[in-house]
C-alpha cells in the first residue's frame, strides 16, 4: 500500500473483523505511517467491542502513537475524516466502518483521495460486515483470518492472514496471498517458510516472488502499482 | 484549624468554650504511622503535641475528634485571607503554613495609625472565628518571629527581640537544643557572643539569622503578584444585529487579547466569550485547547466550530450591546521558532487537529490511552480525552516478549459476551467447541489457561470469581480470548465468555 492514498480493507466473512482489523494497523506499521488516528462509529463499540490498547502494543503499535476518535454518525465520520486526512501530522488515517455505508461512496472516497494525496496521509478504510462497493480507492484488499503457525503444545502463534487484493488501480488484481505478521522486523512473511531457518523477508529479492511483495514496506514493488503480482498459489 | 470552622461550622456550635467541645486534632499518615500535624487550645491544654501518634493521643484523651491534616487546602485558605488582606496594604506574602506578611510602610494612615490598623484586622478575622498574633517590626524577620514567639515584656522593639528564647531564630530542632544546651537561652545572649564563632559552630546560616534578627540584614520579601485576568471588551453604541459583525467583533477582541497575552509571555488554555444581548439574555462560547495558545487564527478557526456545534445557533434577536473575551485559564508559553524550513512539526500539527476535534464533538469523543496499574484486563487501561493534560505519574505498558504471538486481544468487548454450548475439559481444560454468535466454533489450537484472580485487597461484598482465559483459534484461523467465569468448585457450573478478539 503506497502511502498518500486511500485505501480499503474489507473484512472476508462476518467474524474475520479482528483480522481486517490487525492487518490494516500492520499495514501502518509496516509502511511506518504513524501516529495513527483510528476513527469509529459508536456502533463498533458495541458491534466488534472496545480497542484495547494492549494488544495492539503487541502488535508493535505503541500506544502514545494512537488517537481515538468516536463520532455518532456517518455524516460526522466523514467530516471528521476530511480533516484528519488534511492533517499532515499523522501518519495513518483508519476509519473503521460498520455495515454498508451510503455516504461512503464514490464522491466521498474521491474527497478522501485528494486530501490524503494532498496532505500524504495513508487513509485505510477498514469495511467491516460490508460489501465491497464501487469507490476512488487506489487499492482493495479482503482479508479473513489464516490458521496461524503453532507454537510449542498446539498454542496458537502469530496473526496471520489471508489476503485477496480485490483493485488495483492501473495494474493487476486477484492475488491471494498468505501472510504472517512479525512485530520485530515490522515486515510480512510467508507463514509456509520455516520461521527459524529462514532470514528475514527481502523485498527486493525475486526468488521469494510468492512472499506477498506488494505489501512490503517500502519495498520496490510497493512503490510500482503496475509491478506483475504472483501468487503463490 | 480557623479553615475548618469557616467550613464545617457545625462542629462549633456548642460555642468557643473549650469545655464544652472535645480537643480536635488534624492528623497525617507518614509512612505507616497516623501521627498529630495540629491540634486546637483545647487539645494542648489537654497535653497533647503535634508528632504524637494518633494511638497515643487516643488513649490519654479518648474524646479526641479527628480530621485528615491538608497542606494544600490550608495553603489555599492562608491565599484567600490574604486576598482580603490587600485592603491594608499592596505587598502581601503569605508565609505558609499560618503567618501572613504585610509591608504597611506608608499604609498606616488610611488607618490613622498602625494601632488602629492592626485592630481592624483583628476585629475583621474575629468575626470570621480566626484567631489572630500579630506584631510589627522594623524588618519582616523581626516582626514575624516576634509574632510567633512570646518573649518577656520589653520596653522596645531591639529589647523585645533580645528577650525571645532562641528557637525564635528559626534554626533546625538538633541546632536549637544544641544552643539550649551551651546555655545560651534567649536571643540576646546568642547576639552577645562573636558571630564568628556561631558561624563556625552552627554553619553560616545560623550567623545570618542572627544577623537578620538583629535588624542587619534583611532576607528579600516575595510579595504576592495576583496577575490581573485577560479580559477586552467592546461596548456597542448601535447594538450588533449581524452573527458575521459580531464574529468580526469577536476576532478583533482576541487579537487583542493574544497581545496582553504575548507581553506576559502567556498563552491561553481556556478562552470564554460572552455575548451581552439588548433584551438582557447573555450567551457564552467557550473554546479550550490542549496547548497554551495565542494563534489569533487558529482560535478563529475553534470559535467557528464551536458556533457550528452549537444546538440552536447564535441568535442575536434585537443585537448584543457587549461582547467581551477573557482568558479563564492562561498557561506560559515563550515565544517558539519554526522550523528551519517553515512550518510546524508533526506535534503541532497533531495538536491543532485535535483541538479541533474536540471543540467540535466534545472532548470525550478525542481520546488517547494511558495504562493503568492494575491485571484486571478491562481496567488496565484507561481512554482520557486528548486535551487533558497527560496523568502526572503514567503507569508503564506491559513489554511484549521477542517471538512471542500477543497475548492481549486488539477488540475488547465491554461488558464481555456470553456463549454456550461449550464442551470442555473438567477442571481446566480449555473449550473444543463454543458457540457464539449463533456459530458453532471448533476449537483447533488453544493455550491457557491464564488465571485472573480479582483484586482481594480492595472490598467486594460478593466474593470475585476467578477468570481462567485461554487464547483459541478455531479451524478457520479466527482468535479469540475466551474465558471461564470462576473454577470448578469455586462457582457450580461456570459461563463461559468471549472477552475479545485478536488480530
Amino acid at each position: 500500500m503506497p502511502r498518500g492514498r486511500l485505501h480499503e480493507v474489507y473484512a472476508g466473512e462476518a467474524w474475520d473483523v479482528g483480522a481486517a482489523a490487525g492487518f490494516a494497523v500492520a499495514q501502518a506499521l509496516a509502511a511506518g505511517a504513524t501516529p495513527l488516528l483510528w476513527l469509529r462509529l459508536d456502533r463498533g463499540a458495541v458491534a466488534a467491542g472496545r480497542l484495547h490498547a494492549t494488544g495492539l502494543a503487541e502488535l508493535g503499535l505503541a500506544p502514545d502513537r494512537l488517537l481515538l476518535v468516536t463520532v455518532a454518525d456517518a455524516g460526522a465520520l466523514l467530516r471528521v475524516a476530511g480533516d484528519a486526512a488534511r492533517c499532515a501530522g499523522i501518519g495513518t488515517l483508519l476509519l473503521e466502518s460498520w455495515g454498508p455505508m451510503p455516504a461512503l461512496d464514490l464522491t466521498a472516497t474521491r474527497r478522501l483521495v485528494l486530501a490524503a494525496e494532498a496532505s500524504g496521509v495513508t487513509v485505510v478504510s477498514l469495511r467491516l460486515g460490508a460489501e465491497p462497493v464501487p469507490s476512488a480507492a487506489a487499492t482493495r484488499w479482503q482479508v479473513s483470518a489464516r490458521p496461524s503457525v503453532p507454537l510449542e503444545a498446539d498454542a496458537p502463534g502469530q496473526p496471520a492472514f489471508v489476503v485477496e487484493c480485490l483493485r488495483r488501480r492501473g495494474g493487476p488484481a486477484g492475488a491471494r496471498t498468505q501472510v504472517e505478521w512479525n512485530r520485530e522486523t515490522r515486515s510480512f512473511r510467508d507463514p509456509e517458510v520455516e520461521l527459524a531457518s529462514q532470514p528475514p523477508f527481502q523485498p527486493a529479492s525475486p526468488p521469494l516472488a510468492g512472499a506477498g511483495l506488494p505489501l512490503a514496506a517500502g519495498g520496490a514493488a510497493a512503490r510500482d502499482p503496475a509491478a506483475p503480482v504472483r501468487a503463490r498459489r | 484549624m480557623e479553615r475548618l470552622r469557616a467550613t464545617r461550622p457545625h462542629l462549633f456550635v456548642r460555642g468557643d468554650d473549650p469545655a464544652s467541645h472535645p480537643p480536635i486534632a488534624f492528623v497525617e499518615t507518614a509512612g505507616n504511622a497516623t501521627r498529630l500535624a495540629a491540634l486546637d487550645r483545647a487539645g494542648i491544654e489537654a497535653g497533647l503535641r503535634p508528632g504524637l501518634t494518633l494511638a497515643d493521643a487516643r488513649a490519654r484523651v479518648p474524646e479526641l475528634e479527628v480530621f485528615p491534616h491538608d497542606p494544600g487546602a490550608d495553603v489555599d485558605w492562608l491565599e484567600r485571607l490574604a486576598d482580603g488582606c490587600s485592603r491594608y496594604s499592596p505587598t502581601v506574602s503569605p508565609l505558609p503554613p499560618d503567618a501572613l506578611l504585610l509591608d504597611i510602610a506608608g499604609c498606616t494612615h488610611a488607618f490613622e495609625g498602625e494601632r488602629f490598623l492592626a485592630a481592624d484586622v483583628e476585629r475583621r478575622l474575629a468575626r470570621r472565628g480566626v484567631l489572630v498574633r500579630h506584631a510589627f517590626g522594623d524588618t519582616a524577620e523581626i516582626a514575624h518571629a516576634l509574632a510567633r514567639y512570646a518573649g518577656a515584656p520589653a520596653p522596645d522593639e531591639r529589647g523585645a527581640v533580645k528577650r525571645l528564647p532562641v528557637a525564635a531564630l528559626g534554626l533546625d530542632a538538633e541546632d536549637t537544643a544544641a544552643l539550649q544546651a551551651a546555655g545560651l537561652k534567649t536571643v540576646g545572649e546568642v547576639m552577645a557572643r562573636p558571630l564568628s564563632g556561631i558561624a563556625a559552630r552552627f554553619g553560616e546560616g545560623a550567623a545570618t539569622a542572627v544577623r537578620r534578627l538583629a535588624g542587619e540584614a534583611q532576607a528579600p520579601v516575595r510579595a504576592r503578584a495576583v496577575a490581573d485576568p485577560v479580559r477586552v471588551e467592546r461596548r456597542f453604541a448601535e447594538p450588533v444585529a449581524r452573527t458575521e459583525h459580531a464574529l468580526g467583533v469577536i476576532a478583533e477582541l482576541v487579537g487583542e487579547a493574544a497581545e496582553m497575552l504575548e507581553r506576559r509571555h502567556e498563552g491561553g488554555r481556556r478562552w470564554q466569550v460572552r455575548l451581552f444581548r439588548s433584551d438582557g439574555a447573555v450567551q457564552g462560547l467557550r473554546v479550550e485547547t490542549g496547548q497554551p495558545t495565542r494563534d489569533p487564527q487558529l482560535l478563529g478557526r475553534l470559535f467557528a466550530e464551536r458556533i457550528d456545534a452549537l444546538a440552536d445557533p447564535l441568535d442575536p434577536g434585537f443585537g448584543y450591546d457587549l461582547i467581551r473575551v477573557e482568558v479563564a485559564l492562561a498557561e506560559r508559553l515563550d515565544a517558539h521558532q519554526l522550523k528551519l524550513e517553515g512550518g510546524e512539526g508533526e506535534k503541532g500539527q497533531v495538536g491543532e487537529l485535535v483541538d479541533r476535534l474536540s471543540t467540535r464533538l466534545g472532548r470525550g469523543r478525542v481520546r488517547r490511552f494511558a495504562a493503568r496499574d492494575s491485571h484486571i484486563p478491562e481496567q488496565a487501561e484507561l481512554i482520557l480525552p486528548a486535551a487533558a493534560p497527560p496523568p502526572a505519574t503514567p503507569a508503564a505498558w506491559p513489554e511484549a516478549e521477542p517471538g512471542e504471538p500477543p497475548l492481549r486481544p486488539i477488540y475488547l468487548f465491554d461488558p464481555p459476551e456470553a456463549v454456550d454450548q461449550v464442551i470442555a475439559e473438567v477442571p481446566d481444560g480449555p473449550p473444543a467447541r463454543f458457540r457464539w454468535r449463533r456459530t458453532l466454533h471448533e476449537v483447533a489450537r488453544a493455550e491457557g489457561p491464564e488465571r485472573i484472580a480479582g483484586e482481594w485487597w480492595r472490598r467486594h461484598d460478593t466474593p470475585v470469581p476467578t477468570r481462567d482465559y485461554y487464547r483459541v483459534e478455531d479451524r478457520r484461523g479466527r482468535r479469540l480470548w475466551i474465558f471461564r467465569h470462576g473454577l470448578f468448585g469455586e462457582v457450580e457450573s461456570p459461563r463461559w465468555y468471549v472477552h475479545g478478539l485478536f488480530a
